[in-house]
């Protein structure tokens, strides 16, 4: 099934503005995005009026709509990076793609601009193969299949809820590492796609996304705030917590996960060393919050998105709670975005 | 973050007095020639399948040991019924006699392939890289491998499971004729791999895969003795499954004793297609039994005593046993030849065993 069948009208873009200025950032993606329905979400924290050249369908929501929607007191939900889960939550569309304000688009090893629209909306209407890695990876591409000793009970896949892309140029590396290696620029361009297997963690970069709203929305979630959390990646943790989520619950859902292509082209922004000084909270949390995510398992009775997040509010809220409140907090606000994301679905 | 910065910048050891190239044949050797600058300064183990009154040349110039059928019944007496016989899985006689800590294994209609640039690939040396640089297999790196030189972990990798873990098998792939088994080979005879897919990942941990020893390289010491290819060829009921069995009870074991598996790079050019039609009946039984065996392995649990790999191996092949057999006699066979193995395997590989190793050819 090529993407020419998804119609436009079955994909949401979604960018979360941590910018008010968008011009350079629109018009670079404009030959990929034009003729989709774009939905730009203001960081409540930003002051001053977006500016979006002509000839997009967009509609824009800032603090006021936040506030009309969710209410003021769980508005704090969306503040910084994780106003693109307001997006999620309007959204009325089976696929969101989702990227960060600094990217804009690659170009392949044969120098075409990437289009990571198509890309992206490949990787979730093919199947994905979490049961069993393929060495060939991604079997459903062109020029490539499963490879002898795969098993051919599992080679219809299971349905693709979730695609992370990559990053060319600044790739997603925490400030430590960053600051290390100052001059660390990513310029490999892999092509491949592949199932992350079922059972297997990741660290899910919110940077390049895209997802089946209609399958999996309610888990990619705005929880995890860290206390000096900041306008660079490097200063969040927000993308990595709803990623290991989404993940637990997919494959608890038995849906897929891929990794790989399309990649986006990251701009330079920010100071690692400056970001590092500021904050490293995020990097000391994962060393609790990985081994949870590996050993967490959810009852059988959790059958929907919605009743997997309230199921693994619980036991984050149990198990995670005890040693650091930030858990706590993080297991209220899945608890509420539930909440919100009910209301507004049936609203 | 990656720690290895320093050996990505020097220049990748050859290792030739640690590495044997163990190379299972039939035919020829002509393959030989155009590795030759990458394999000359390596000791090749050559194991010889079929007909042992055939003289194989070997090319000039190859340090070598050769071991046909004679020799292989020679140096294992009755336990040479566990070694293949009219099958590559043969191959593994060769593990079992190298002195060696690594072991790469190749296919006799692979070639040199080249990068997109042009370049030719030295395949034993990413084989190398891929064996002295830890794996990841306890959390997934969207950057792939993160020791690789331009590549690190990404944002929220633990720090704590930032040193890896010891590779203990680095599989690789192969450009042109792809490894695909009968059924898709009859689908699309024309199919090529054209896709250079410039990666070196772990396999994660409780994920298995279809390992193929076309182009394998291991640590002889870490996992040599769960490098059984299983019994196929002459007298077997299956054939093209050798690589897939050592695969999978390599994964498993790895997993348990906390070793990693990597693959991707290197490509090597497979130029032969074997006939679809004799591979259907080789693999045919194969098809309709790994339906039973992965799932066995899936769930295939080793006990916090199995601390060796002859320890898990020996586990496994009593699980084999319990738990396949049922399926075909076939298992039965097997689960007792793998016990065959790791004897012959420690008879071998333990003090004062060198002395039974002549063979006549080198």
């Amino acid at each position: 099934m090529s993407q020419a069948n998804i119609m436009d009208d079955e994909v949401d873009i979604v960018i979360g503005a941590l910018h008010s200025d968008l011009t350079t950032f629109m018009n670079e993606w404009r030959p990929v995005f034009s003729q989709f329905h774009l939905i730009i979400v203001k960081d409540p924290d930003l002051s001053g009026e977006i500016q979006i050249p002509e000839g997009f369908n967009v509609d824009v929501y800032t603090r006021s709509d936040i506030d009309r929607v969710v209410g003021s007191s769980t508005s704090i939900l969306f503040s910084g990076y994780s106003c693109r889960y307001f997006g999620y939550l309007m959204s009325r569309k089976k696929y969101v793609i989702s990227i960060d304000d600094d990217c804009i688009p690659a170009k392949d090893n044969e120098g075409s601009l990437v289009d990571i629209v198509a890309q992206h909306i490949t990787n979730l209407i093919t199947p994905a193969t979490p049961f069993f890695f393929n060495t060939l990876y991604d079997p459903y591409r062109k020029g490539a299949d499963f490879v002898r000793g795969y098993p051919f009970s599992l080679r219809e896949g299971v349905t693709c809820a979730l695609s992370c892309g990559l990053w060319l140029n600044l790739a997603d590396y925490d400030a430590p590492t960053q600051a290390l290696k100052p001059e660390l620029r990513n310029s490999r361009y892999v092509d491949a796609v592949l199932t992350v297997p079922v059972r297997a963690m990741l660290p899910l970069s919110g940077i390049n996304i895209a997802f089946d709203r209609e399958l999996v929305g309610p888990a990619l979630i705005p929880a995890l705030k860290l206390a000096g959390e900041g306008k660079f990646r490097w200063e969040t943790m927000e993308d990595i917590w709803s990623g290991m989520c989404v993940k637990v619950i997919s494959d608890h859902m038995g849906l897929g996960v891929k990794s790989g292509l399309p990649y986006v082209w990251r701009n330079e922004r920010g100071n690692a060393i400056e970001s590092l000084k500021k904050e490293w909270e995020g990097v000391k949390l994962m060393e609790e919050v990985v081994p949870f995510f590996q050993a967490v398992r959810l009852p059988r009775s959790a059958v929907t998105a919605e009743d997997c997040v309230v199921e693994l509010a619980k036991i984050v809220k149990e198990q995670l709670g005890q040693s650091n409140p930030m858990f706590v907090r993080a297991a209220e606000a899945m608890v509420e975005w539930i909440k919100v994301w009910k209301a507004v679905q049936s609203g | 973050m990656a720690s290895a910065e320093a050996s990505s910048i020097a220049p990748t050891p050859l290792l030739k007095d640690e590495l044997d190239i163990v190379i299972p044949t039939i035919r020829n050797l002509d393959f030989l020639e155009m590795w030759r600058p990458f394999f000359q300064p390596y000791h090749l183990i050559i194991v010889q399948d079929g007909d042992p009154s055939k003289v194989i040349k070997v090319p000039e110039g190859f340090d070598y040991e050769l071991y046909n059928r004679n020799d292989i019944n020679r140096i294992l007496g009755p336990k040479a019924s566990c070694i293949s016989f009219k099958d590559s899985a043969c191959r593994c006689f060769g593990y079992m006699v190298s002195k060696k800590k690594y072991i790469y294994t190749i296919d006799d209609d692979c070639f040199v392939a080249k990068d997109p640039s042009g370049k030719s690939i030295n395949a034993l040396e990413q084989h190398i890289k891929n064996l002295l640089c830890p794996s990841t297999p306890h959390f997934f790196n969207t950057l792939y491998d993160p020791y690789r030189e331009g590549a690190d972990f990404v944002r929220g990798y633990p720090f704590s499971l930032r040193e890896g873990a010891k590779t203990a098998v680095s599989h690789g792939l192969w450009l042109n004729i792809p490894d695909y088994d009968a059924p898709t080979q009859l689908v699309k005879p024309r199919e090529r791999n054209t896709r250079y897919v410039d990666m070196v990942l772990t396999i994660p941990k409780g994920t298995l895969f279809p390992m193929c020893g076309m182009n394998l390289a291991f640590d002889r010491e870490l996992i040599g003795p769960a490098m059984y290819f299983g019994l196929m060829g002459d007298g077997q009921p299956i054939g093209r499954y050798d690589d897939m069995w050592a695969g999978w009870c390599v994964k498993v074991i790895c997993d348990h004793l906390g070793l990693g598996v990597k693959t991707g790079l290197p490509y090597i050019w497979h130029s032969k297609a074997s006939n679809p039609f004799v591979n259907l009946k080789k693999e045919y039984k194969g098809i309709f039994w790994q339906e039973e065996i992965i799932p066995f392995f899936q769930s295939a649990v080793l006990p916090k005593e199995c601390t060796s790999v002859q320890q898990c191996y020996l586990e496994l092949s009593k699980q084999v046993k319990e738990k396949l057999s049922k399926v075909d006699p076939y298992f039965d066979k097997l689960a007792d030849a793998m016990v065959t193995w790791i004897d012959a395997w420690d008879e071998l590989n333990t003090e004062g065993a060198s002395a039974k190793l002549s063979n006549g050819k080198a």
